[in-house]
């Protein structure tokens, strides 16, 4: 029997003990019209871990990554082996929420080295231990700025800029739904990609609005003037919250710098701080805070503190925030948070350091530059936004639909980007494309040379309806 | 506390084989947008990188090193096969917005394990995007919501939570919109019908059950609890955390259940990973199957599988995460699901039942005093310590921390709330009798020091890598983070 140990010796004994005949009549409170007698057989029979190995190699090798210049919120970057290694070891892999401190204190120290470092990146004062993922993160850091904005009697809309990741928006809507808290978008100025600022100036004279949300880079990768979005969104009393890639924080100015008072809030997806693209996840959310602020930070936080003798350890603090204590008036309801992800994160950042997570970032941007240079170069294609300042993802629009040359390019083992037609109708020509420092010129010259190719066999035509399942 | 990882290192050490060989430039960025000094990371080899978190990891307690029988967590084996599989290459090196035609594999096994939990919990449909329970908590309760607002049903805004219930069940209906109005527990342990049947209204939304509850017993009236709820136009929600109990035996579908969630990282034996990831299944009856959040997995005509999105759900709740859940855990969860198969599920509730009991049975003949002596155990018990509290001064979480030097993980202390110096016990059916044993062993001798030697046990646990902590402090002196230049941070 698959991972019970008792023998028929020991069922015996423990019924004898118990005074029942059979561990059936263990369950006779449960009303017998309730009780099956067997699952449906559409669960299907038990199969041996060979067995179940052998259908997993063959799954996975139905999955065929490809060549991956796609991002839009995750990205393929290299990992180095001992990250997982050591993440997967049991002690680590199998061990529970830190609840009692005394027996975790190694779960709880890699906590705390991990809010350290995220402060660090982010340039703000606290961090909490995780958020599910990227978007769930932005959620919660609205409702964090709704609280703040309550308690001094500010607005409660959140601006957030249409250039946002359009998941990330569904998401903020279903978790802001239930709460009745607005949202409204900053569209962004058509010929640079970024947050229009004489909409937002109006919209900020009218009143109401509690926070702005700066994505930097935003959706298109671009890069906005952060600091004097700040300052104009301080000086018009909102909580600041901004959505950041912790990669790019390696050379980009931490938010906690941004304009003369720096961001409140700082929130955004861990996984390319050593979390494989693994189909989606699981991934982790990330949200830092000035320390004034922390008592309205979701999550679990940990703390360094003395023992008994007095020599230092970590414990999970201000639980009275939480849902275990406060209950129906808890910050958020989020229990099981990221845990192991976060160990990846902490592995991650201490095998970089300072220098190679900042090597990581400007060899994404290179790359980058590299494929935008040498794909504009073909006939027909151009930057959507010229002279943008961009990090690591870009839009790029050809002569025609993108849609159709992107799912040739996937038949040809290329992720060649993300379909920008998504998200409006004038955008059907554009795609965004990535390249982190794990291509190679080499990867980028093969994706030139099949994309010259495909511009080149075909002429230029309306969309068509692909046959494609997607 | 072991040094921190800042405390090994030097300027200019670093281990230079894991970071790209050239450093690039990135002179057409604006100088305005760049940072002016390097993020303060620490400087380390990878010897010392793996040392120290190696070192680190032996001090936690984890079920490959101990037992752990903390109530409501089902802490049972995690099968090292479910990480194997779930990490190889095909799976783990995919982009999420990979199209649907080049991960049919990864497809397969979501699709299939969606239609193994519908069968094994009776219900019409089942999604797997919440990442944890509490999420799924949160999306069932915001369907709830859906529904009765397509109905013009909007009065509904309560929402009906037993006193013994977690702490995420009300946190969960306040997010999603709602209401709590908390109904008492009878002596008996099940929900006091008589405070029900007077709550129950035109503004009841609906109640959050978990059943056995998490007084480790079996809520026998569930089937009049439905009908008294249904019949005032409110919905039933299903928290699944103690499914365990009951997995292959009976389905909440069955108990007139309209959604539910279960802990995948409990009942399906992912790991904890001191934290998460964990994930949660989402399942429904078919009047709540529109609202259902995106994306699931369909089966076409030909058999191909693909993702429903928005686009087809117009009336769904919308999307919990940006991708699709935690993915990488449902893989683990198949392959836990496929090991175990449909009779092997069965056998889950059946000796996770038989272990608690027995667990029960022992401690009681040993003298300690259960909360419901004359109810059955389900896959848990609860003992509650108030007579060593009074008589020998010594708490729950005292016996707790002691436990802790005896190589046990602590039970659940202090919840349920209802119970006075409780401990909730879960077992699960991956222990031995054995080890059953030791644990009452255990308990026996710390109320024997308690008697003899009560320092002993209130000043418990020695023999970790630090004793008790002071929470206060931790509080009050918040020293949240450490800076290579200016060390702990602090107030």
């Amino acid at each position: 029997m698959p991972f019970i140990p008792h023998t028929r010796e020991d069922v015996d004994h423990m019924l004898k003990k118990l005074g029942v005949a059979r561990v059936e009549d263990l369950f006779d409170e449960i009303p017998s019209a309730l009780r099956i007698d067997a699952l449906p057989e559409s669960v299907p029979a038990q199969v041996s871990e060979q067995t179940v190995t052998r259908l997993m190699r063959e799954r996975a090798r139905q999955d065929t990554p490809g060549l991956c210049f796609l991002g839009a919120g995750a990205y393929d970057h290299f990992i180095p082996a001992a990250v997982w290694e050591i993440v997967t070891r049991g002690e680590f892999y199998s061990a529970y929420t830190p609840y009692q401190a005394e027996a975790s204190q190694g779960t709880l120290q890699v906590i705390y080295e991990f809010q350290s470092m995220m402060t660090e990146l982010t340039g703000l004062e606290v961090s909490n231990a995780s958020l599910y993922d990227g978007a769930s993160a932005l959620a919660e850091a609205i409702l964090m700025a709704c609280r703040i904005q309550n308690q001094k009697g500010g607005g409660s809309v959140a601006l957030l800029p249409e250039a946002l990741h359009p998941a990330y928006r569904r998401v903020i809507e279903t978790i802001l739904e239930p709460q009745s808290i607005g949202t409204e978008t900053i569209p962004y100025d058509q010929k640079s990609g970024l947050l229009d600022r004489s909409w937002a100036e109006e919209r900020l004279a009218r009143g109401g609005v509690g926070s702005l949300v700066l994505a930097q880079p935003n959706f298109f990768g671009l890069l906005d003037a952060v600091d004097s979005w700040t300052d104009l969104a301080h000086r018009a009393g909102l909580t600041v919250i901004a959505l950041v890639n912790p990669t790019s924080l390696a050379i980009l100015n931490p938010p906690g710098k941004w304009g003369t008072e720096g961001a409140d809030i700082v929130c955004g997806e861990g996984q390319p701080l050593g979390v494989p693209l693994s189909s989606g996840g699981p991934y982790f959310g990330f949200l830092t805070s000035r320390k004034s602020l922390v008592r309205q930070m979701p999550g679990r936080i940990v703390g360094r503190t003395l023992d008994r003798d007095g020599r230092p350890g970590f414990t999970l603090t201000l639980q009275a925030r939480e849902q275990h204590i406060r209950r129906a008036r808890a910050m958020s309801n989020i229990c099981t948070n990221q845990g192991l992800l976060v160990t990846a994160a902490t592995l991650y950042l201490s095998f970089l350091g300072p220098t190679g997570l900042a090597r990581v970032a400007r060899a994404c941007h290179a790359r980058t530059r590299l494929l935008v240079e040498s794909l504009t170069s073909l006939p027909g294609v151009r930057p959507v936004f010229p002279g943008t300042p961009f990090f690591h993802e870009y839009p790029l629009a050809m002569d025609r639909p993108a849609r159709p040359v992107l799912e040739a390019l996937s038949d040809q083992g290329i992720l060649g980007g993300y379909d920008l037609g998504k998200l409006s109708p004038e955008l059907s020509h554009a795609w965004l494309l990535c390249a982190t420092e794990a291509r190679s010129p080499e990867d980028i010259a093969c994706y030139r040379s099949i994309l010259e190719n495909l511009l080149s066999s075909a002429r230029p035509e309306p969309a068509r309806v692909s046959t494609h399942p997607n | 506390m072991s040094a921190l990882i800042f405390d090994h290192s030097r300027p200019g050490r670093r281990a230079p084989g894991l970071a790209p060989e050239q450093e690039e430039a990135i002179d057409d960025l604006p100088p305005g947008l760049l940072r002016q000094r390097p993020p303060s990371l620490p400087e380390v080899s990878e010897l010392e990188v793996v040392r120290h978190y190696t070192r680190l990891s032996q001090q936690n307690f984890s079920i490959d090193t101990h037992f752990y029988p903390l109530g409501s967590c089902t802490m049972k084996y995690n099968p090292r096969a479910a990480n194997h599989l779930a990490m190889l290459a095909g799976f783990l090196d995919t982009h999420p917005l990979a199209p649907a035609r080049t991960r049919q594999g990864f497809l397969a096994c979501v699709f299939e394990l969606q239609e193994m939990l519908k069968a094994a919990t009776g219900m019409s449909a089942v999604v797997l995007s919440p990442m944890a329970g509490a999420q799924g908590e949160f999306a069932g309760m915001a369907m709830i919501r859906r529904y009765h607002r397509a109905r013009k049903d909007e009065a509904r805004n309560e929402v009906l939570v037993p006193d013994a219930a977690h702490g995420t069940n009300p946190a969960s209906a306040v997010m999603s919109g709602f209401r709590v109005r908390e109904i008492p527990t009878d002596r008996e342990g099940d929900v006091d019908m008589q405070a029900l049947r007077a709550a129950v209204g035109p503004k009841t939304a609906g109640i959050m059950l978990t059943n056995p509850s998490t007084l480790g017993v079996f809520e026998r009236r569930i089937l009049e609890i439905a009908e008294v709820v249904h019949q005032a136009g409110g919905l039933l929600y299903y928290d699944g955390a103690n499914l365990n109990a009951i997995l292959g035996r009976v389905r909440p579908g069955d108990m007139q259940f309209d959604v539910l969630h279960l802990n995948l990282h409990k009942t399906f034996s992912t790991p904890h990973g001191g934290g998460g990831p964990g994930a949660a299944a989402l399942g429904v009856g078919p009047r709540l199957e529109p609202f259902l959040p995106v994306p699931f997995v369909v089966r076409g005509e030909t058999g191909d599988l693909s993702w429903v999105d928005e686009e087809s759900r117009p009336e769904t709740i919308g999307r919990l995460s940006a991708f699709m859940g935690n993915g990488g855990v449902l893989l683990r969860a198949y392959v836990y699901a496929r090991l175990l198969g449909r009779t092997g599920m069965r056998r889950v509730s059946e000796y996770a039942t038989l272990n608690a009991n027995y667990l029960a049975r022992r401690l009681e003949a040993a003298g300690f005093e259960l909360a419901y002596p004359r109810r059955r155990a389900s896959h848990e018990c609860i003992v509650t310590l108030r007579r060593e509290a009074r008589e020998m001064g010594v708490t729950a979480m005292d016996f707790a921390k002691r436990l802790l030097d005896y190589g046990m993980h602590a039970p659940t202390t202090y919840f349920p709330l209802l119970v006075p110096e409780c401990l909730l016990i879960e077992p699960t059916e991956t222990e031995s009798p054995e080890t059953l044993d030791a644990f009452v062993d255990a308990m026996t001798r710390i109320r024997e020091e308690a008697l003899s030697d009560p320092d002993r046990v209130r000043h418990a646990p020695w023999t970790t890598p630090v004793r008790r902590l002071d929470d206060v402090r931790a509080a009050r002196e918040l020293d949240l983070a450490w800076h290579l230049d200016r060390g702990p941070d602090q107030t």
